[in-house]
């Protein structure tokens, strides 16, 4: 049984990725992921320059997930050269991870990404706590129409855009990613969320807000995907919350056509990606599928 | 249990120049060498390996930026964020041990030396100078031996503690050797310990932001300090090409040492 799946003229071995900004940023960590059955890798979000983030406290631990305000660190788009020329080898797409204020800077970025090598992009609209970036551009549908658009004029590699939950304006964003010729969205970026020490009775990240990831945001990321899939004829990337093989099939079923981990390296280490793929292996074969794309969007044949 | 719990400060003990021990209840199991997140609400929060590992926890400071200069200036009474204990500490097993802290260093291991046998430890501490020596008499309780080196010869051995470690190891062998210092003190120890095939876990320090293996600051060849380690055996340090060559700024680009 093959976990084969497809996003446009990207193949994936299986449909599991490492997750923008878990373990990305270094080489070493990207070729221990596609060691570890990864069917992709997406690099921690680059900008142009180079970025420290935010000082700590950047993380929160939660019973049911954890709050993040890093603050996009990343040593920029020159020196990130290095860490996709060691990662090359490593047997799975690299998948380029961008941020940028505006649609000249994302171009920029994006053809220094494809002369870098990578398979694919994926443009980091959603970022909840960034001044200037992410979901603060990611929420207005002309903004990311004219993005998109741009960089498509630009490369030819697919492209791939990262949306927020935080709007109440996901369908519409979604739909100028597909309009202006994007691949694909990837959804959900985390949860715009707050968590404050009563103790000193103040905000515990140094940033005050951050973004909720984790089995805490998974309801939110399945309904998303749920939408997004009776909306769109691009392929969605479904991420949020996913820690096993059962999560996994319950966004394939929403509509997702792969999927990415995060948060759940923590809990359950690098071998969260063969456990997954073992697992979804196991039901297909159960089930009677012969193939991911079998079951991609099913929850909808009873609407 | 790891999340974020307020801590009071019980005792602050002044333990060199510019060197302090902050001591707080806490009811968490640790290990040797593991490591705390000490959060100064304001300021930052920052990795802090555990100097005393029983009920009253412990770290030991040296004032080097902001963050621990902020610890240094606490006082018994006040509060302390903490989350932890993160991290691998040090594998005890049987045998003589040597254990070398360069600097600050030696905090880490004190609590390793201290769950082994007596008779089968001993210290080598280096520091610049006299006056920045920590936990020497604390080793002295521990151990069967206690040798010093300064790097300005003001107190014991005048040379690095590297230096100091190659005596001690040409005069007696060894089963294993326990260390934490700045990386090129390591590396070249690291040297010593396949030059006299001696076994070794050493404690590594990165630029640590989460703590818990999400964020991959403190990755090294794709090894997190933060989960895998801080602490490395040998065979691990081995197939570690970027140790005792570059680490990485916050940013995440190469410094190279």
């Amino acid at each position: 049984m093959s976990l084969q799946t497809k996003l446009k003229s990207l193949v994936l071995s299986n449909p599991t990725m490492l997750a923008s900004g878990i373990l990305s940023e270094t080489s070493g960590c990207i070729i221990a992921a596609a060691k570890s059955g990864a069917g992709a890798v997406v690099t921690k979000s680059i900008g142009s320059v180079p970025r420290e983030g935010y000082p700590n406290p950047t993380v929160v631990e939660l019973e049911f997930g954890y709050i993040n305000a890093m603050g996009l660190p990343n040593p920029g788009i020159d020196e990130f050269g290095k860490e996709v020329k060691d990662s090359l080898g490593c047997g799975v797409p690299i998948i380029g991870s961008i941020f940028a204020s505006d649609e000249k800077e994302f171009a920029y970025l994006s053809k220094k990404m494809e002369e870098y090598g990578v398979a694919a992009l994926e443009l980091n609209l959603s970022c909840p706590h960034a001044k200037g970036y992410g979901m603060e551009i990611g929420v207005d549908p002309e903004i990311v129409r004219k993005i998109v658009s741009m960089i498509k004029d630009e490369i030819r590699i697919p492209v791939f855009a990262k949306l927020t939950p935080n709007t109440h304006r996901l369908i519409e964003v979604a739909k100028a990613v597909e309009e202006a010729g994007g691949d694909g969205v990837v959804a959900i970026n985390t949860v715009k969320a707050m968590s404050i020490s009563i103790d000193f009775k103040r905000p515990v990240l140094a940033n005050r807000y951050g973004g909720l990831s984790g089995p805490a945001i998974k309801p939110i990321g399945i309904r998303c995907v749920y939408e997004l899939y009776d909306a769109l004829d691009i392929p969605i990337i479904g991420v949020g919350g996913i820690e096993t093989w059962k999560d996994a099939v319950e966004y394939l079923m929403a509509g997702a056509t792969a999927l990415q981990i995060g948060s759940a390296v923590r809990k359950r280490g690098l071998g969260v990606f063969r456990n997954i793929n073992n697992g979804l292996r196991r039901f297909l074969e159960k089930e009677g599928y012969s193939a991911i794309s079998e079951i991609v969007g099913v929850a909808h044949e009873f609407s | 249990m790891s999340f974020h719990k307020a801590v009071t400060i019980k005792e602050v003990v002044a333990e060199a120049n510019g060197v302090k021990t902050l001591r707080f209840f806490l009811r968490r199991k640790c290990l040797p060498g593991q490591f705390l997140m000490i959060w100064i609400p304001g300021i930052d929060e920052i990795p802090m390996s555990l100097s005393y590992i029983g009920s009253l926890k412990g770290i030991t400071v040296k004032e080097v930026g902001e963050a621990t200069r902020a610890l240094c200036s606490l006082r018994p009474g006040d509060q302390l964020g903490v989350r932890g204990p993160y991290g691998r500490g040090f594998s005890l097993g049987r045998g003589s041990v040597l254990c070398v802290g360069g600097g600050n260093g030696i905090a880490s291991l004190m609590p390793a030396a201290e769950a082994l046998k007596r008779d089968l430890v001993d210290f080598a501490i280096g520091a610049k100078t006299e006056t920045e020596l920590v936990f020497v008499e604390r080793a002295k309780k521990c151990s069967n031996y206690v040798a010093i080196s300064t790097d300005d010869g003001t107190k014991g051995f005048k040379g690095t503690v590297v230096e100091l470690a190659a005596r001690m190891m040409d005069k007696k062998k060894y089963d294993s050797v326990l260390a934490c210092g700045p990386e090129p003190m390591l590396f070249q120890l690291f040297d010593l310990c396949k030059k006299y095939d001696v076994d070794c876990q050493f404690s590594l320090e990165r630029f640590m932001k989460c703590g818990i293996g999400i964020c991959g600051s403190c990755a090294i060849n794709g090894i997190r300090v933060c989960r895998e380690g801080p602490v490395f055996s040998r065979r691990e340090l081995e197939s570690l090409m970027e140790f005792g060559r570059f680490r990485r700024d916050a940013s995440g680009v190469r410094i190279t040492f």
